[in-house]
């Protein structure tokens, strides 16, 4: 790890982690899911063009990115912090945040649209004080929006928990959800 | 491998289809398994060993047949009858009348010949036939065989004069000629040098390229690997969405199955000619199937499209000559290395030859994945493919090219299906998605629709896509509460068209398209919105009741 | 040095430029104004404020002069009514995207886009401007990243990539929500990679990266990368 080479800067960075407004960061990262990490990273021969390919993985193993996780990989490839983190915040499939228990996918593709997907989404939205990409203040619900699943033929879709609900009309998502919780 | 191994895994694959009277295909694509396609598989198999029919009866899985509207779907070989929305618990009353009493369950039959009839399947020629995860059903259908005849037959040059003959043109959506785009590659000198095939399908209500990965995967594979061969390639790269995990699983199995059997490789088909290929995931950035910004991802960075020239084809990924292709593209060469491209050229018409795949979707009967040749009109596809829009209701518009495409009046639905016909009427062939709408929805809205998803899926690097979408967007939210004026519509007109030039990508450059043919076509509508306070589709939630009239 | 062999024709002159040479690049040289503010010479061409657009003979499409190198018997077209449009229409965005307020900005009178609004006559904005505030990183002791300001060129992530050699920033997220990043969307004090070099501050176009209590005129240097080009070729 590169060591503060400004060490009069800290204070400063004292007085903001002591009011919470720093992540616990420098700070090594000590879990075993990590290894599975490393071996990805050794598996592509540390290639820097597969960073994609390494946020996949430690997506899938963490559910979400948290800011150690980019910080690993960063050191590990030899990127830039700064990058990894505009690589994780470009694309849309990556989560800096945990999401909740229950993750509820609304397809706004353009089929789903045309045929009302906004109104079973607005109808959620009120009913559970969630907005999109957020999770519920409890924790247990997440709803996402996503840009097509491509099952347009059975439009409007919406996804619970992997479980795909086609034709969907506000009464079949909410009642499914409301059976969630 | 030999050549002539591949003609001979093709005999013993047709012996051992022809010991089975009948074939059970179930249709395992995306559109279907939501809906228990693999449950269904499983009643199946179960049906026939139930029955004691395992000799006589085989039971596989297969790629998508296009009739999504009816999932899941079952294909019974020989006659090839559709049978739709199937449940688990008929599978077995299914074979006892199919199959032991040799009669046809009327009820479950898919009655809609026109579906069909008005279709040319070419790219999507083996959806619905083959097991997509077997490479021996593949070869047993002529696969592999036009890699065979380049690689022993044809010099690369060969191979690009009959891409070249065939006119085949880029299914992206910008239409530029295949083979001049090859001649190029293979005129750089810098090696090394890649092929990329684009799988990033990012249009909401666009699945034609995830249907041709589930169905046919070594299609894919065995253009690109023609393309490569013709190009002096030697890495290859599939890049696509992580969004379709059954066509990445797909993929990776055939990738795995190509190599296995030295079709990718070293010295592929005992020739001096070597070629990898790599599956790469996307992760929900539209924008990252656009030319350029594909390669930035590639390279492991955020997806930013780069000003060209440079072209690709000089400096692609890592500076080096690339070639990129769309996979509906690269799924036709095989097809033009056995046939000719003087055979492929008679297809559809003169100046745009073949077909093109095309996602129907929106207020149709039948919606659903559909392959027309091209030149055929936006009329015969709507209303005889299609169905026309369902009962009781009035066709509106139809949305051609995605969201970046354009929006299409009832008047212009003779138009033919074409790169420059849809162009010169402010549409685009796009990847390929036909969204028809109705009465019931507003054409502002539906502007506003399109431009919210441009505008999410800018990638923010140059000043008029990013800031000028935002602003469009703004107008036409302002229109639909009420609280446009006409002097909005000629802000919104010119900030369109400064997108639409000044853009650095194509994304910018067709962003504004909904907006400028719907004030184009629908200019009412507008004005409706603005002067009279009246959505004429009821659906804008109008705040002013007193309106000014002049 | 390679010889001025290319010859091409900008705004009806006869011009001659190295093969190397981009369009922008031939213009300056021949006295030939092109507005440009995302370009800076010394960095690498990033094509994003779309102010240098020229409309080329031939091309339908307008092409980026600081990225699109000259050709023999190019004919170029730097000034025309429609390319002054699109260039009005662009200052315009970019005063409307965030708040730039001049009177109470420190790069008042030095400011690179405020000059821009004035050769090109933007009195006023046709487009909504946009009031939201964005945040202000004052946690350095010398330097202050004002968003508010940004109009994400990227000078300085070019500059502290290509020059500086760290890349300490970077743009987060996409589209309107982009931003300038430092490392992992620290505040820039708890940055560990940042050498507080300022180089970043001398080449902003706007007051987005400034230094603090010190007069733009002193701290802005737009000459640096360039210098520091020339000299590592020696």
């Amino acid at each position: 790890m590169t060591k503060n080479i400004y060490s009069n800067r800290l204070p400063v960075v004292q007085q903001l982690r002591e009011a919470n407004e720093l992540s616990e960061y420098p700070k090594t990262v000590s879990d075993k899911r990590i290894i599975l990490i490393d071996k990805t990273i050794a598996a592509y021969g540390y290639r820097r063009d597969a960073l994609l390919e390494k946020l996949h993985v430690a997506q899938n193993i963490y559910g979400y990115l948290e800011k150690k996780i980019l910080l690993h990989i960063s050191e590990k490839l030899k990127i830039p912090p700064s990058q990894v983190y505009g690589v994780a915040t470009f694309y849309n499939y990556f989560k800096l945040k945990k999401p909740g228990s229950h993750a509820i996918t609304f397809c706004l593709g353009t089929a789903c649209y045309v045929k009302g997907a906004e109104e079973i989404l607005s109808a959620v939205e009120r009913e559970f004080n969630v907005k999109r990409g957020e999770t519920s203040a409890d924790g247990k619900i997440s709803i996402f929006v996503t840009r097509c699943v491509g099952a347009c033929a059975m439009a409007p879709n919406v996804i619970i928990d992997d479980e795909m609900i086609g034709k969907a009309t506000k009464e079949t998502v909410l009642d499914k959800i409301r059976s969630l919780l | 491998m030999k050549p002539e191994e591949i003609q001979k895994i093709a005999e013993i694959e047709h012996d051992m289809r022809m010991a089975y009277k009948y074939r059970i295909k179930v249709c395992c694509s995306s559109g279907c398994i939501p809906f228990g396609a693999q449950k269904l598989l499983k009643a199946f198999e179960d049906a026939v060993k139930e029955l004691g029919l395992q000799n006589v009866c085989k039971v596989a899985r297969t790629g998508c047949v296009g009739t999504c509207s009816v999932a899941p779907v079952v294909l019974i070989d020989p006659g090839n009858h559709l049978y739709q929305n199937v449940k688990p618990e008929d599978a077995k009353r299914i074979v006892q009348e199919h199959v032991v009493n040799g009669r046809i369950l009327e009820e479950f039959v898919y009655k809609n010949e026109a579906y069909f009839s008005k279709q040319y399947r070419l790219v999507l020629r083996n959806a619905g036939k083959i097991d997509p995860l077997r490479i021996e059903d593949y070869i047993s259908v002529g696969g592999y065989s036009a890699l065979a005849k380049a690689l022993t037959q044809m010099t690369p040059e060969q191979v690009i004069y009959e891409v070249t003959v065939s006119g085949l043109r880029g299914r992206g959506g910008a239409g530029f000629p295949t083979g001049q785009k090859w001649n190029f590659v293979a005129k750089s000198t810098a090696k090394p040098k890649y092929v990329v095939a684009n799988l990033d399908e990012g249009d909401p209500g666009v699945f034609a390229n995830r249907t041709l990965a589930e169905a046919d995967p070594h299609a894919i594979i065995e253009g690109m690997t023609i393309a490569a061969y013709a190009v002096g390639a030697e890495k290859g790269y599939i890049y696509i969405r992580s969004e379709y995990p059954l066509a990445i699983q797909t993929l990776k199995k055939a990738i795995e199955q190509a190599k296995s059997y030295g079709l990718i490789g070293d010295n592929i088909l005992g020739s001096t000619f070597n070629f990898d290929i790599e599956l790469r995931l996307g992760a929900g950035a539209f924008v990252a199937g656009e030319e350029t910004a594909i390669l930035s991802s590639i390279e492991g960075l955020r997806a930013t499209p780069r000003p060209r020239p440079p072209y690709p084809a000089v400096s692609g990924l890592w500076g080096k000559p690339t070639l990129i292709n769309n996979v509906e593209t690269l799924a036709n060469v095989p097809l033009i290395i056995l046939n000719g491209g003087a055979w492929f050229s008679k297809i559809g018409t003169p100046k745009c030859t073949g077909t093109k795949c095309f996602s129907l979707t929106g207020k149709v009967r039948n919606p659903g994945l559909i392959e027309v040749p091209m030149g055929i009109t936006l009329k015969e596809v709507v209303y005889e493919i299609g169905g026309g829009v369902p009962e009781g209701r009035k066709f509106k518009a139809v949305l051609v090219g995605g969201p970046s495409g354009g929006c299409l009046p009832e008047s212009m639905l003779s138009l033919p299906i074409d790169y420059e016909s849809l162009t010169q009427a402010g549409a685009i062939m796009g990847s390929g998605g036909i969204v028809v709408i109705d009465d019931e929805s507003c054409i502002v809205d539906t502007a506003r629709f399109f431009i919210d998803f441009c505008m999410d899926e800018s990638c923010g690097k140059c000043v008029p896509c990013r800031a000028g979408l935002p602003k469009v967007r703004e107008i036409l939210d302002k229109i639909m509460v009420g609280e446009g004026t006409e002097e909005d519509l000629k802000v919104l007109e010119e900030l369109s068209y400064l997108i639409k030039d000044a853009s650095l990508c194509g994304l910018g450059q067709t962003a504004p398209n909904p907006v400028l043919t719907t004030l184009n076509y629908f200019k009412k509508e507008y004005l409706s919105h603005i002067l009279d306070g009246k959505c004429p589709a009821g659906k804008c939630n109008i705040k002013r009741m007193e309106v000014v009239k002049k | 040095m390679s010889e001025r062999t290319v010859k091409l024709v900008i705004d009806g002159r006869e011009v001659f430029a190295k093969p190397t040479d981009t369009i922008l690049k031939a213009a300056k040289d021949n006295g030939i104004y092109i507005p440009t503010l995302c370009y800076l010479e010394g960095l690498t061409a990033y094509g994003g404020c779309r102010l240098c657009v020229v409309e080329v003979k031939g091309n339908p499409k307008l092409m980026t002069s600081c990225t699109t190198p000259v050709s023999n018997n190019m004919e170029v077209i730097t000034n025309s009514p429609r390319l002054n449009k699109y260039r009005k229409q662009i200052i315009e965005l970019l005063l409307a995207e965030r708040t730039h307020t001049c009177s109470v900005c420190v790069a008042n009178g030095s400011c690179e886009l405020q000059e821009l609004a004035t050769r090109f006559g933007v009195d006023h904005t046709s487009v909504s401007r946009n009031w939201k505030r964005f945040e202000i990183d004052m946690t350095h002791e010398r330097f202050v990243l004002d968003h508010n300001r940004c109009i994400l060129c990227t000078r300085c992530i070019r500059v502290c990539d290509e020059i500086e050699g760290v890349h300490v920033l970077d743009v987060k997220r996409r589209g309107k929500d982009s931003s300038i990043v430092i490392d992992l969307d620290e505040p820039w004090a708890a940055s560990y990679s940042c050498t507080s070099c300022g180089k970043c501050s001398a080449v902003c176009p706007v007051g987005a990266i400034y230094v603090k209590l010190k007069p733009l005129s002193e701290t802005k240097k737009k000459e640096l990368p360039e210098f520091v080009v020339e000299r590592r070729r020696r």
